[in-house]
């Protein structure tokens, strides 16, 4: 046949690629914040150090334990290990929702530390652009808690979990929430560093 | 062969049909009016639904727009016959109150910049064309999609309500610099109005990413076989542009302004800084109004290539099929396009020269801003030679789209002017920036919209607009545009934003002017209830269309049935053989993109030893036989 280019569709899965662009911008929307920070730190009149709160360093170790375990659910889930499959997806569950909790704690301690809203601009940005990342992961959360249900709910019986495992388009889902998860830590990963260091 | 295609096609079908699973395999179902008309996931459908929520915008935008003008151009007229309409926001002495005028004039820009040119525009077009002219079912998420539409929506109630509020909607301009739009005290518009204004760019910001993905990810991703990057017709490589740009730009503005929204309730101070208010110093310090305007012209700037990106696209596309011949350097207009696009981040700051920025900064900017004539040239000149000696059929889309050129040269030519630094110093915040932006981006990329609703009018509801009615359209449209906006250029020292220039013996000798300017406003405005009329009227009682594809266009959407359901192509989707410009090629008018290479013939853009005469003539023979 006359056909000549075999066209390479479907490389990458079409969710995934939405996905991948839908980081694009919400790195854009970081980086306005973060580039807006550098901006006001260079004006060194108005700009007081802050205290990095403690709890932030624990939350970084959880949020990085929960991309862990977030890997391994979905590993356990490609391999069919159902049993695993759930307890992974709940451990990684369980770390978000520490996460969540630990940086409210963060913000206690900041707040303790005599570090208001709308007090220096410094803190003020802290408060923003963690509650900003907060947010993402709050979203996350709630995609993990969606999986958790699914993981106890969906594998019934043997045919049932082959048909779950093996159809590409009921694996994408579990695989955007790991990208989607992956981000957020690394994006927090970032932050931190960013925010302590630049 | 045959069965990896059906593979693929039953994959693709899974795949755009994800989302409602009821309807595998077969597309023209049955369906209720709601999933079928309001929460539709069809591309086409939503496309519809972009366009007539955009011509609402346009006729409330345009709508103020008129206001203003009376004002402006009547400034001692007695407007009390307005009372019905706007209430207390007339003077008792009956002029428009100076708050009101600013509260008009924000609503205009933010209305015609966002809901009608953003989402009107490219949320219309990229959403009906993408899947038709690449060959693909749907988008690559119809949800996502009919998310993008319902967000717009919601955005559209919240900005239509904040019309309705005691204290009147944002009246800071479209741009909300603080510490004017950071105050409630500063303004009554800044109440609040901004609230209003920015929880709805929010969600439209949230409309306009969840789109673009779509749009960046279907382009990338669904194209059918054969139709490669280098195979696309131009607006699809415009789309495809635009949302990328959108993707990187407007997710500052959504930082920007959250940030506004803790300066504005929160009490932060990352905008505000050594304010006196009413005789009181504000506990606000820190903060850096220009820090504001630097994240909003980092959207703000790509934002008018955002507009004017479909617009050059569509155009492109209308010049080529109504002269029968193929787009003047196809490769050039996509460079070109890539490099405004590239361009459009690093040119920001000519938005604020007046800012006190650095001068060396200032001029670096300049460069930029100047460079980007060279792409812009590029186009124009491939589109004047597309039409050089074509065969030009004057329908009405090729009506608007020749006006959009003339209308890109007339506005782009002051672009010049006022990207110089120097320059702008003196022209800024006057009319002749008024006059710039409105011809350049304001009613060019209007005439790019209306020559992509003319064109593809049939196509979309399956009949022709009135002809008749087109014309006057046009010419009302085109005359007035160039009477309100020409002018305008001599008014180069007349400040913006003033509700009145009575008080000012120096603008004294614009008062006449003025009144024409109003006049022509006015004219032009009720020259597009006649568009409104046509468009609506044909939807319903168009004459019927009969032919498959009435314009003899090689591109795909003609392919499909006169009123193709969702899926697109009843069959399996069309292959693609070429690129989309095959027009009066070896003889032949037009050669469609389904249509494979035929013995002798080179495709476009490689390179083989020139056809003699003889091969042509064989061709010929060929194809008349």
């Amino acid at each position: 046949m006359s056909q000549s280019i075999s066209h390479k569709r479907f490389i990458i899965h079409p969710y995934k690629f939405n996905m991948w662009l839908a980081i694009v911008a919400m790195i854009m929307m970081f980086a306005a914040f973060t580039s807006a920070y550098v901006v006001k730190k260079a004006d060194f009149r108005y700009w007081v150090d802050v205290p990095f709160p403690q709890m932030f360093t624990f939350s970084t170790i959880t949020i990085l334990l929960s991309s862990v375990f977030m890997h391994l659910s979905l590993v356990t889930f490609r391999r069919n290990q159902v049993s695993l499959h759930r307890l992974f997806m709940l451990l990684t569950l369980v770390a978000g929702t520490s996460f969540l909790a630990m940086q409210i704690m963060g913000w206690q301690e900041l707040y303790d530390n005599g570090i208001k809203l709308n007090g220096n601009v410094a803190g003020s940005f802290l408060y923003v652009i963690s509650g900003a990342h907060f947010l993402h992961v709050a979203g996350g959360v709630i995609g993990l808690l969606v999986f958790s249900v699914f993981a106890f709910t969906r594998f019934r019986n043997p045919v049932d979990t082959l048909v779950e495992n093996i159809h590409p388009y009921k694996q994408i889902g579990l695989e955007l929430m790991a990208t989607y998860w992956h981000f957020v830590d690394v994006l927090w990963l970032y932050l931190f560093f960013f925010l302590q260091y630049s | 062969m045959s069965q990896e295609t059906t593979i693929k096609e039953h994959l693709e079908t899974h795949v755009t049909d994800h989302d409602h699973d009821h309807d595998h395999g077969h597309h023209d179902h049955h369906q209720s009016f709601i999933s079928k008309y309001i929460f539709s996931t069809d591309h086409k459908t939503i496309a519809k639904q972009f366009l007539v929520t955009g011509i609402i915008w346009a006729i409330v935008g345009g709508g103020l727009s008129v206001l203003f003008r009376i004002q402006l151009g009547y400034p001692d007229a007695d407007l009390s016959w307005m009372k019905p309409l706007l209430g207390k926001w007339i003077t008792p002495e009956g002029h428009i109150a100076p708050e009101f005028y600013n509260a008009l004039i924000t609503m205009h820009g933010t209305i015609l910049v966002f809901f009608v040119l953003t989402a009107g525009l490219s949320g219309t077009f990229s959403n009906y064309l993408i899947p038709l002219m690449i060959g693909a079912r749907d988008m690559a998420s119809g949800f996502i999609n009919m998310l993008s539409y319902w967000f717009f929506f919601l955005s559209s109630v919240v900005m239509a309500v904040s019309f309705f509020l005691a204290t009147g909607p944002a009246s800071g301009g479209w741009t909300a610099y603080p510490p004017l739009n950071a105050l409630p005290a500063a303004a009554s518009g800044s109440v609040a109005g901004v609230d209003y204004w920015l929880v709805s760019i929010v969600l439209f910001i949230v409309s306009v990413l969840l789109g673009g993905l779509n749009y960046i990810t279907t382009v990338i991703n669904l194209r059918t076989r054969g139709m490669k990057m280098f195979r696309l017709p131009l607006p699809i490589w415009a789309f495809f542009l635009t949302a990328v740009i959108g993707l990187l730009s407007f997710p500052v503005l959504l930082s920007a302004g959250v940030l506004l929204l803790f300066d504005r309730n929160l009490g932060t101070s990352f905008y505000l800084d050594q304010i006196y208010i009413g005789g009181e110093a504000l506990a606000n310090a820190g903060g850096s109004p220009i820090l504001y305007q630097h994240l909003f012209w980092f959207l703000g700037h790509p934002e008018v290539y955002i507009i004017i990106l479909p617009a050059m696209g569509i155009a492109s596309e209308v010049l080529s099929v109504h002269s029968r011949k193929p787009i003047f350097g196809y490769t050039a207009m996509i460079y070109s396009l890539l490099a405004i696009a590239v361009l459009s981040f690093i040119v920001w700051a000519h938005h604020m020269f007046m800012t006190g920025m650095n001068p060396f900064i200032g001029s670096i900017f300049v460069i930029f801003t100047l460079i980007i004539a060279v792409p812009s040239a590029v186009k124009v000149f491939n589109w004047l030679t597309t039409l050089w000696r074509g065969n030009i059929k004057l329908t009405p889309p090729m009506m608007f789209a020749i006006g959009f050129v003339s209308l890109f040269i007339s506005g782009g030519v002051t672009g010049i002017f006022l990207g110089n630094s120097s320059i702008d110093v003196e022209l800024h915040d006057t009319y002749f920036v008024v006059a710039h932006f409105h011809l350049v981006m304001g009613v060019a990329a209007f005439f790019g919209m209306f020559a992509g609703i003319y064109h593809w009018f049939p196509k979309m509801f399956g009949r022709h607009m009135n002809n008749t009615l087109s014309y006057i359209h046009f010419w009302g449209t085109i005359v007035c545009a160039y009477l309100i906006f020409f002018p305008m250029h001599w008014e180069y020292m007349l400040p913006r934003r003033y509700p009145t220039h009575a008080g000012f013996d120096t603008f004294g000798m614009f008062a006449q002017l003025n009144e024409f300017i109003t006049i022509a406003a006015m004219a032009s405005f009720a020259f597009q209830l006649i568009f409104v009329f046509n468009f609506f009227y044909s939807i319903w009682y168009g004459r019927k269309l009969k032919e498959q594809n009435p314009y003899h266009a090689t591109t795909l959407e003609w392919t499909t049935p006169i009123r193709p359901g969702h899926g697109n192509w009843p069959g399996d989707i069309p292959e693609v053989h070429r690129w989309a410009y095959d027009y009066s090629k070896h003889g032949r008018d037009f050669i469609p993109q389904t249509e494979p290479l035929s013995q002798y013939e080179i495709e476009h853009g490689e390179h083989g030893d020139e056809m003699d005469s003889d091969v042509i003539a064989h061709e010929n023979d060929d194809h008349q036989s």
